[in-house]
């Protein structure tokens, strides 16, 4: 567990690549030996915080170039985490290793129903071409149904200053 | 390093190895108790690739803890007797200064290209080991471009004059990246093995024994052969570090500096891939920097150490099993070493 050090659950998974082709992500069977923590009251202490601001939430660079996430933005972060394992999933095959390399920008998407929205870019890092990819992904969050990826899509590299 | 030179003259020189793209100088730092005896070179350099941050931190850190450490630690005392320290704190560095400035995931060096709507040639795939063939992209658009041909860098070629000039000196290469937490040795564009591959991954435990006791037992255990520098790193933190062949754990590429190190005739050459897994990747969150660098310092010295103990062999070494000394040290290690 990312934020409790002392806290381990093992996790085993059967992970297929398709040989034939490629575009399709592998198919993931998983095992949890045990529990995950239960997460409802931070949960709901970040829903009601993002629900309560006045104005759409808008931040850059998480973490900053030194590595800081500030406390406030860290559900932010955790968010485009998981966000992100699911986009990696979808573009993963044998030959690809691929890690979150930090939130470009994120800005919240008002929406008149329970549901969270936010629109995320990230830049993902391959690790056997050493690309730096910037991908756009839509994220839907409610503390009770979980996360949801709605749209995303990989980006051009910005042009150079 | 102008400031370090002048605190510790006795000890430290800078010296010019060369000049970058953008026309920076490159300065190494040389040090070297003085002596008459005639000795051996350690090479360690940092900041190949601009974005991994930690890296010139490490050596900045390690010259540090030398300069602080050298008349009491008696393992250093013992090396500097017989081996200096070269160290390159930042060899791209018009990288470093661009991911610092400009672009913070910046890689490669400054190079124009294609009449300037491109830079960067990867420094890391520009040497002259097998250059073009394996890992690599002819592309500049591309994060491992190899350049227009081996060497054809300012930086790639003021490291390899230099090193070729030494070689017949120097025992040890070592070049610090980050992230994955690897310690690979040769080579990234085969899967053959290079000729002394049983002693560059499997060191003896005799020296982590030293290093995870805090004594100087040395004791030859030759039927457990460890990965010893990185069991040295895990001692202090528990950070479990992966030893072996690039093109095996990791993935194929060619033009590595540490290939080409390797094939010039250098023993003991290690590329070092600090923390961490891909959690923060290349942008380390500042509290992790200082345990970083020290379980990395325990990996470095203990690789060190051992050059020292097996070129030169003798002086204050005690080959000696003094048994409860052993048991307890050994308990220590069967411990957490059984992976």
């Amino acid at each position: 567990d990312v934020l409790d050090k002392d806290s381990t659950v093992n996790c085993t998974a059967e992970v297929l690549y398709h040989l034939g082709n490629k575009n399709i992500a592998p198919d993931v069977q998983f095992t949890l030996e045990g529990e995950l923590k239960n997460t409802d009251e931070a949960d709901n202490v970040f829903y009601n915080r993002i629900k309560s601001l006045e104005k759409e939430l808008v931040a850059e660079n998480i973490p900053d170039n030194h590595g800081n996430v500030s406390p406030e933005m860290e559900p932010i972060h955790l968010l485009a985490w998981v966000a992100s394992g699911y986009v990696i999933w979808q573009n993963s095959t044998e030959n690809t290793k691929f890690q979150l390399a930090q939130i470009k920008h994120v800005k919240q998407v008002k929406r008149s129903d329970e549901y969270l929205e936010f629109d995320y870019k990230i830049l993902l890092h391959e690790m056997l071409t050493q690309e730096i990819i910037p991908w756009q992904m839509t994220v839907l969050w409610h503390p009770q149904h979980g996360v949801e990826v709605t749209r995303d899509s990989r980006q051009p590299k910005e042009a150079p200053e | 390093m102008t400031q370090i030179q002048k605190s510790n003259s006795e000890l430290v020189t800078q010296h010019y190895l060369g000049k970058t793209t953008e026309n920076r100088t490159m300065y190494y730092l040389q040090i070297s108790q003085p002596s008459d005896k005639i000795k051996k070179i350690i090479w360690m350099d940092c900041g190949i690739h601009a974005r991994e941050w930690i890296s010139p931190a490490f050596c900045q850190w390690f010259v540090k803890e030398i300069l602080q450490n050298y008349k009491s630690d008696p393992k250093i005392r013992r090396f500097l007797q017989n081996l200096d320290l070269y160290i390159l704190p930042v060899l791209n560095i018009d990288g470093y200064i661009y991911s610092w400035e400009k672009d913070r995931l910046w890689r490669k060096n400054r190079s124009p290209h294609m009449n300037g709507t491109c830079y960067g040639t990867d420094l890391n795939r520009n040497f002259n080991s097998s250059w073009g063939s394996i890992g690599v992209s002819y592309n500049c658009s591309s994060e491992i471009f190899c350049g227009s041909g081996p060497e054809s860098e300012p930086e790639t070629r003021a490291v390899a004059q230099f090193i070729k000039n030494k070689s017949s000196d120097i025992l040890c290469y070592l070049t610090i990246h980050s992230y994955g937490q690897y310690i690979l040795t040769p080579y990234g564009s085969t899967t053959k093995p290079p000729s002394n591959n049983e002693e560059l991954v499997g060191q003896h435990i005799h020296l982590l024994q030293a290093v995870t006791c805090g004594t100087s037992l040395f004791t030859l255990l030759p039927f457990l052969q460890r990965k010893m520098a990185a069991a040295a790193l895990m001692g202090k933190y528990g950070t479990s570090y992966k030893v072996g062949a690039t093109s095996l754990i990791l993935y194929s590429n060619s033009g590595s500096s540490r290939d080409w190190a390797h094939t010039i005739g250098i023993p003991f050459s290690y590329t070092f891939e600090l923390r961490d897994k891909g959690t923060h990747g290349f942008v380390l969150p500042p509290d992790q920097i200082q345990h970083t660098c020290e379980e990395t310092m325990l990996a470095v010295t203990a690789i060190i150490d051992y050059v020292d103990r097996k070129y030169f062999p003798g002086g204050a070494v005690m080959l000696t099993a003094s048994s409860l000394g052993l048991s307890l040290c050994l308990s220590v290690i069967l411990t957490w070493n059984v992976s």
